[in-house]
C-alpha cells in the first residue's frame, strides 16, 4: 500500500512550547484517518504542518514519496476543510468552489460544470448564485467540502469540520463524509476533540496529548485496549484501576484499564471476576444509567442498561466482570 | 446576606432619574429618537441647508457692471465655469487629486498591511503614534516646514548634491509641466505635500479594512492553489477594496477641495480651493465660486457610482 503521508520524528515549537514532539505517522492512500486529542494537544499543528501552512522546527515529512518541508500550500495536492469553513464572503457560492480551478486557470465554462457538479455532490444543487452569508451552518460545511474536492486533492485534510454543527446534524454529515470517503478513496485525515466523531468514522486513530501520539490504532484497539491512562480517560472515559485493585484481583500490571460497559451490576457467574462496594451516585443517560460504584475509595463507573433498577445510594453492591476485559496499561 | 431582598421584583425606582431610566427601557425607540435628534437636525438644517443654499448660488448669475447679484435662474455661471481658464483649473486639480490618491494608496497599501496583520503590542502603538503624530501639528507648520525642506537651498537638495545625485534633480525640474525653478516651485512639490499631508487618511481605512480580514480567508486562497499574487489580486484586494475606496475618498476630496498648499507650494495656477476662495472673496462672484464647489461633488458622485458598480463595496 503507498504511503500518503509520513511524519519521521517532526516536531514543531512555538519558542519554549512544543506544541508537536517527535511525531511519527504513517497514514495510507485511501484511508480514513483521525487525530484526537484535547485542545492544545498538537493535532491541528499537525494537519497545518500537511496542508503547508507551517513548517516543521525538527523531522521529516512527506507527501506520496516527495518531501514537502519548504513546499508551500499553493503547490502541495492536499486541500484543507477548515474549522470555520473559511468561505471567501465577497464571491457566490459557485465561484467560492470554483476558485481552486480558477487560479489554476481552468476555463469558465469548465470551471462551472465542475462547480455545479461538486454542488451536486453535497447534496447543494442550483446554490450557485447565492452568497455564504445567506447559508446556514451545515450549508457553508457542505460548501467547503465541495471547494476542496472540486480540486481531485490526493489528501483531504478536515480541521474539526463538524465542530460547529448541531447533533443531529453532525451526526448525519458523519455518515455522509464516511461514504463519500469510500466512493471517492481520497485519504482523509480528520481532527477532531470527539471521540465519537473518531470511532465512528475513522478507519484508524492517532490519539494526541501534549504534542505526542499516546496511542495509534484501530477504532476497537484505542477503545478497548488504551495503553496509557490519558487514552483510557480521554476515549469513552474507561475506569483506571489502581495497582491496589489490580493486586486484589491478581494482576501483575501497576494500573488497568475496565470500560464501563464490561461490568453488571450483579454477583459473578462462572469464571468471572467482581468486587464489592457501595453505589455512591447515579445519573440518567438516556440508553444507560450511569452508576458511580465506591470501592474502598476508588470510584468505579458502571453503565447499567436502562431497563435495569439500580440500587440505592448507599446500599451494597456487588460488581463484576469478565477477565478479558480487564486492559492492563503500559503507564500511569 | 441582609442585602439580598425580600421580593422577587424590586419596588419601582423613586425620582425623575428613575422614572425616566424606566420609561426608556419600555420605549427603546424614543431613546434613540432623543439621542440622535439634535445631531441630526444640525446635520440636516444647519449643514446639508447650507450646503444646498449655496448650491443654489450657483444658478444665479453676477451683473458685470453693478457686481450686485442677479437673482434670477440661469445657468450663465455654469458657462463661465466651463471656459478654457476654469476648464484648466479643474483639469489641473482633478489630476493632482487622482494621481495624488493613487500613490497615497500606493505607499498606504503595505504600511496598513504591515501594522493589520504582523504589528502586534508596542508595534502597533508605535504604528498608531507614527501615523497619527503628524496631525497633531499645525497643518500650516507642516507645510512650512516642506516648503523649506523642498527650497533651492533646502536640505533635500543639499541631500542629492552629497550623493552626488544632483543631476538627477535638475533633469527631473528639467522636464515640462512636473518642473520647475525647484521643487518648492513646482507640480511636483504640491504633489509632495499633499501626500505626505493626507497619508494619514488613506493609512487607517485600509488599515481597518485589512484588519477585519480573517488570516484563514488568506491560508484557504493559498490552499487552494492560489499563488501570493494570485490571492492578493482575488481574495486581499477585493476585501480591502472598501477601505481603499474610504481612504480615496478622504484623500480625492481633500485634495480637490485644499487651497492652502497649492498657495504655498507650487507654481502660481490656480487649483478648485484658490478659485472658490479668490472669486468668493476678492472678487466677489459668489455665483462662480458655489458653481466650483459643485465640481467636487459631481465628481466625488460620479467616483463613488463608479466604485459601487465594481463592486467595491459588495464585501459591507
Amino acid at each position: 500500500m503507498t504511503t500518503a503521508v509520513l511524519f519521521d520524528n517532526v516536531s514543531r515549537y512555538f519558542g519554549a512550547v512544543r506544541a508537536v514532539d517527535r511525531v511519527n505517522l504513517d497514514i495510507a492512500e485511501g484511508e480514513f484517518f483521525a487525530m484526537l486529542g484535547p485542545s492544545g494537544s498538537g493535532k491541528t499543528t499537525c494537519l497545518r504542518l500537511m496542508a503547508g501552512f507551517d513548517q516543521p522546527t525538527g523531522g521529516h515529512i512527506e507527501i506520496f514519496g516527495e518531501t514537502a518541508e519548504g513546499v508551500p500550500p499553493y503547490r502541495r495536492s492536499v486541500n484543507t476543510v477548515f474549522q470555520d469553513y473559511a468561505l471567501f464572503p465577497h464571491l457566490s457560492i459557485l465561484d467560492n468552489v470554483a476558485y481552486g480551478l480558477m487560479v489554476k486557470g481552468a476555463g469558465r465554462e469548465e470551471r462551472r460544470k465542475a462547480a455545479e457538479d461538486a454542488l451536486a455532490m453535497v447534496k447543494l444543487p442550483g446554490y450557485g448564485t447565492r452568497r455564504p452569508g445567506q447559508l446556514s451552518g451545515g450549508q457553508r460545511q457542505r460548501v467547503a467540502l465541495a471547494r476542496a474536492l472540486v480540486n481531485k486533492p490526493k489528501v483531504l485534510l478536515l480541521d474539526e469540520p463538524l465542530g460547529a454543527l448541531d447533533l443531529k446534524l453532525r451526526e448525519q454529515m458523519q455518515e455522509e463524509l464516511k461514504s463519500l470517503q469510500k466512493s471517492l478513496g481520497i485519504t482523509f485525515i480528520f481532527v477532531t476533540h470527539d471521540q465519537g466523531e473518531a470511532l465512528s468514522m475513522a478507519d484508524r486513530i492517532a490519539v494526541f496529548n501534549e504534542g505526542q501520539i499516546q496511542q495509534l490504532g484501530s477504532p476497537e484497539e484505542v477503545y478497548n485496549q488504551p495503553k496509557t491512562r490519558f487514552v483510557a480517560d480521554f476515549v469513552g472515559s474507561s475506569n483506571v484501576l489502581s495497582t491496589k485493585l489490580c493486586q486484589r484481583l491478581g494482576l501483575k500490571a501497576a494500573f488497568a484499564s475496565l470500560r464501563p460497559e464490561a461490568i453488571v451490576l450483579a454477583a459473578p457467574s462462572n469464571g468471572a471476576l467482581s468486587l464489592a462496594g457501595t453505589v455512591a451516585g447515579q445519573s440518567f443517560l438516556g440508553a444507560t444509567n450511569r452508576v458511580v460504584v465506591d470501592v474502598d475509595g476508588a470510584r468505579i463507573a458502571v453503565a447499567s442498561p436502562a431497563a435495569h433498577v439500580v440500587p440505592a445510594i448507599g446500599s451494597p453492591v456487588t460488581i463484576s466482570f469478565a477477565a478479558r476485559d480487564l486492559h492492563p496499561m503500559e503507564d500511569a | 446576606m441582609t442585602i439580598v431582598a425580600e421580593s422577587i421584583i424590586l419596588p419601582e425606582r423613586r425620582g425623575t432619574a428613575g422614572r425616566l431610566s424606566d420609561f426608556f427601557w419600555r420605549h427603546p425607540r424614543v431613546l434613540l429618537a432623543v439621542l440622535l435628534g439634535p445631531p441630526l437636525l444640525w446635520l440636516g438644517v444647519v449643514y446639508l441647508g447650507s450646503l444646498f443654499a449655496l448650491l443654489l448660488q450657483s444658478f444665479f448669475s453676477i451683473d458685470d457692471f453693478s457686481g450686485l447679484i442677479n437673482y434670477e435662474f440661469t445657468l450663465a455661471t455654469y458657462r463661465q465655469l466651463l471656459s478654457e481658464t476654469n476648464l484648466d483649473i479643474i483639469i489641473r486639480t482633478v489630476t493632482m487629486a487622482a494621481v495624488v490618491t493613487l500613490v497615497s494608496a500606493l505607499i498606504a497599501f503595505p504600511i496598513a498591511y504591515y501594522a493589520a496583520r504582523y504589528a502586534r503590542g508596542k508595534w502597533k502603538v508605535l504604528f498608531y503614534l507614527g501615523v497619527m503624530l503628524p496631525l497633531w501639528s499645525s497643518y500650516l507648520v507642516k507645510i512650512y516646514a516642506w516648503k523649506l525642506i523642498l527650497a533651492k537651498e533646502g536640505i533635500l537638495t543639499w541631500f542629492f548634491e552629497k550623493l552626488n545625485l544632483l543631476w538627477l534633480l535638475d533633469a527631473w525640474l528639467a522636464l515640462p509641466v512636473v518642473g520647475g525653478n525647484s521643487l518648492s516651485v513646482s507640480y511636483t512639490g504640491t504633489f509632495i505635500v499633499f501626500v505626505y499631508v493626507w497619508m494619514p487618511f488613506m493609512i487607517l481605512p485600509i488599515q481597518a479594512a485589512l484588519e477585519r480580514v480573517p488570516s484563514n480567508l488568506i491560508e484557504a486562497s493559498s490552499d487552494l492553489g492560489g499563488t501570493p499574487a494570485q490571492t492578493f489580486r482575488h481574495v486581499l484586494f477585493p476585501l480591502a477594496l472598501p477601505g481603499i475606496v474610504a481612504g480615496s475618498i478622504f484623500t480625492f476630496s481633500l485634495t480637490l477641495g485644499d487651497y492652502i498648499i497649492p498657495q504655498i507650494i507650487g507654481s502660481s495656477r490656480l487649483f478648485i480651493g484658490q478659485a472658490v476662495y479668490a472669486q468668493q472673496g476678492t472678487a466677489g462672484n459668489i455665483p462662480l465660486a458655489a458653481a466650483f464647489t459643485v465640481v467636487p461633488i459631481v465628481i466625488m458622485g460620479i467616483y463613488l457610482w463608479m466604485a459601487n458598480r465594481m463592486g467595491a463595496f459588495d464585501a459591507l
